[in-house]
């Protein structure tokens, strides 16, 4: 059901199944992030989203299955496994330290020295390049502290923190779950410029505006599996919903809150 | 569009916002109130000129970002009022500038050495004791009639023991995960009980003195009440506030040149005299004779300890790798993790230097006292330099504070208790005023964490 490719995608996963004791929280899923391309992951609160990006990014180890980097099969043991391939995530809560400003943010753990002592002008200089090639110019200093900054702001210091490492994936948590419409539009286009970039971006996220916004990829995930994946023009909005409510097309389910008008506002 | 098809059957309680299919098109984040949003910018990463930093900084006040101008300005109204109320306009004499100055030295030291743990988001209970354990081991091993080690044998196996201490407490903390506040406060007990151990070796029996004509005695008894002569103090003061000078200048001068962020010229230039000016006073209020016979003038050693206690975790804090991390376990331990670092290494080594620098103001202590007795109250000395911390503007939650606010809290904390002394006030003001004065300062602290929380959402 997915295109054929020619070139074998940046990072293809296999048959991942993991379970925490008796919960199967992933089973038999298979999804591929191309390089270029935003892939976004659509599913409901549950269906296995998190798991999925974190046995990518090393947090968890997968039960079974591979994952194929470049198409060569990789192991992802720990952060840092997933790290040295160049994959960065950016989770939910960010990760950012709201007592240090965004240089020393966007370099924390990698600080680079100069006679033992930090590197000041070096990191700034750097970071600033990073931003400016994002277009992140909404910061009124690159040295202000990042509790000072908006939520949008926020998201792309730590998005921009995540492509500084010559990362080649990109794994966005629900990027713009806390954001205003503006800021979401901010994040929305930082996201682009990352594919633009040609950076693989794998983006999870359950606000169907966003994906369809941004997305050239959709993959749904319903109760652990991966149902669809496929290109964003073959889908509308009405089949996207039916995957991630009822993992298919035309499926009766006797949901306990069958409802019929869609709604607009957002869920946890 | 989406939202007037009648949607899918069964449940469907995914959000479809209006304009799902017109992607949102402004850019520009326009969020932030410009007014809030510059209260919680430092000043001096975007003011052009002086004026705009100063406007800048008194935003932040208002804002509830404090930083050192509140303690600044609580030190210039304490020197006022003492110096309007104090018996014959006593407080600003030389004599009892410099005698405020050594009555502080240890406040200021212990408050160094607590801000490593109130950085992380900590506290150590036990420095007091832990630093009159180790001076006790030191004030021991001179003595001529037991072990009489050379001076300096005896502080680097004084600073060795506090390190070892400190090394045992952070392992504990970090390793077993048990809060910094119950393990310190059981080794402010335990190292209470150690201490009159310590004590107990020797003839003194509980009194060891530090008074005596031997010359490892009288090292010891100097670091606090040793002095240079005032030719020596002018070209310290040239040599020190020289390289200083020329360190802050060149380093911003650079920063303006290659565009990156760095305060105005004016700044830097106001900086420097101000440098100049409070060291100019210094010595030389320092080099007026303050002995009421005979002479004694010349800046006392103590004042050099603390400048170099000061600049050295100054050094550390702000300019090396292991500065930074503590800042960031403070700030976000959880970020600092994912972002590789060892936080339980550095969280141990912190409590580490935590013990040294109270060690080396337990010697000060010592030497203050001239020797040390059984009836040291260390729960009440870590107290004070808890309180001279978060009054010099350290923030009791972790991330905020610098070696500096230390220096100027301690002084706070010795000036109320020198002004009070010479009013003539019993020893129960004096703990109410320090008592007021902790806990405005916690307010501000506790305030402007609210208001920086407040402006993010």
């Amino acid at each position: 059901m997915t295109e054929a490719s020619v070139d074998e995608p940046l990072l293809r996963v296999r048959g991942l199944a993991k379970s925490f004791g008796p919960v199967q929280a992933l089973s038999d899923v298979n999804l591929e992030a191309p390089a270029g391309q935003i892939t976004s992951l659509a599913g409901d609160n549950g269906a296995g989203k998190s798991v999925l990006i974190k046995c990518i990014s090393g947090i968890f180890e997968p039960d079974h299955g591979e994952l194929l980097w470049n198409g060569k099969r990789v192991r992802i043991r720990s952060p840092h496994d997933s790290s040295v391939l160049g994959i960065e995530t950016v989770y939910q809560d960010l990760a950012l330290a709201d007592n240090l400003d965004i240089v020393q943010n966007m370099f924390l753990g990698r600080e680079r020295l100069r006679h033992r002592t930090l590197d000041e002008d070096d990191m700034e200089r750097a970071a600033a390049e990073t931003l400016a090639s994002l277009r992140v110019t909404t910061v009124r200093s690159i040295r202000q502290p990042v509790g000072s900054l908006s939520g949008g702001q926020r998201q792309s210091v730590a998005v921009a923190k995540a492509v500084m490492w010559n990362s080649k994936l990109v794994i966005l948590d629900e990027p713009t779950a806390a954001l205003g419409v503006t800021q979401t539009a901010q994040v929305l286009e930082l996201v682009q410029r990352l594919r633009d970039r040609g950076l693989a971006v794998l983006m999870v996220s359950h606000n169907l505006n966003d994906v369809f916004a941004v997305a050239d990829r959709i993959a749904v995930m319903y109760l652990g599996k991966i149902v669809v994946e496929d290109k964003t023009t073959a889908f509308d909005r009405q089949s996207v919903v039916e995957y991630m409510t009822t993992g298919g097309l035309g499926v009766k389910t006797n949901g306990p809150r069958a409802q019929t008008g869609a709604v607009d506002s957002g869920h946890d | 569009m989406a939202t007037t098809d009648p949607g899918p059957p069964g449940p469907t309680d995914v959000p479809l916002a209006p304009d799902a299919e017109n992607p949102v098109e402004a850019p520009v984040d326009r969020t932030a109130a410009p007014a809030r949003d510059a209260a919680l910018v430092p000043p001096d990463v975007v003011a052009q000129t002086l004026g705009e930093y100063i406007h800048g900084e008194w935003l932040r006040i208002r804002g509830g970002e404090s930083g050192m101008l509140p303690v600044l300005l609580g030190l210039v109204i304490m020197v006022a009022v003492f110096q309007v109320i104090s018996p014959h306009h006593i407080f600003l004499s030389a004599g009892n500038i410099v005698n405020l100055f050594q009555q502080s030295a240890v406040f200021m030291v212990l408050a160094m050495a607590e801000t490593f743990a109130l950085l992380l988001g900590d506290i150590d209970l036990s420095i007091g004791y832990v630093g009159v354990v180790g001076a006790a081991i030191a004030v021991q091993l001179v003595q001529p009639s037991t072990t009489a080690w050379p001076w300096w044998a005896a502080i680097i196996v004084s600073l060795l023991a506090c390190a070892l201490i400190g090394a045992l407490q952070g392992t504990i903390i970090t390793r077993l995960g048990i809060p910094s506040f119950i393990v310190t406060l059981a080794g402010l007990f335990v190292f209470n009980g150690v201490l009159l151990i310590v004590l107990a070796f020797g003839p003194f029996s509980g009194y060891p003195t530090l008074t005596g004509p031997q010359a490892n005695l009288k090292a010891i008894y100097n670091l606090m009440w040793g002095h240079i002569s005032p030719a020596e103090g002018w070209i310290a003061l040239v040599v020190i506030g020289g390289l200083l000078s020329l360190n802050l200048w060149l380093r911003d001068a650079r920063r303006r040149r290659s565009g990156l962020v760095a305060p105005p010229v004016g700044l830097t230039v106001a900086k420097i005299v101000l440098m100049a000016v409070v060291g100019s006073a210094v010595v030389a209020v320092c080099n007026v004779n303050r002995a009421a016979v005979g002479t004694l003038e010349g800046v006392p050693w103590a004042i050099f300890i603390v400048l170099g206690v000061l600049g050295a975790w100054t050094f550390l804090l702000q300019r090396m790798r292991f500065g930074r991390y503590i800042y960031a376990i403070g700030g976000n331990a959880e970020a600092a993790r994912r972002a590789g670092i060892k936080v339980q290494s550095i969280r141990t080594w912190a409590f580490v230097l935590c013990a040294v620098t109270a060690g080396i103001a337990g010697l000060l202590y010592a030497s203050y006292l001239g020797g040390l007795s059984n009836n040291v109250n260390g729960g009440q000395l870590v107290l004070y330099a808890v309180a001279a911390a978060v009054i010099g503007g350290t923030s009791l939650f972790g991330g905020r504070g610098k070696a500096v606010h230390g220096v100027l809290g301690g002084l706070v904390i010795g000036g109320i208790y020198n002004g009070m002394y010479l009013l003539g006030l019993a020893v129960q003001w004096e703990f109410i005023v320090t008592g007021g004065l902790l806990l405005g300062a916690v307010t501000i602290d506790a305030l402007s964490r609210r208001a920086s929380a407040t402006g993010r959402a």
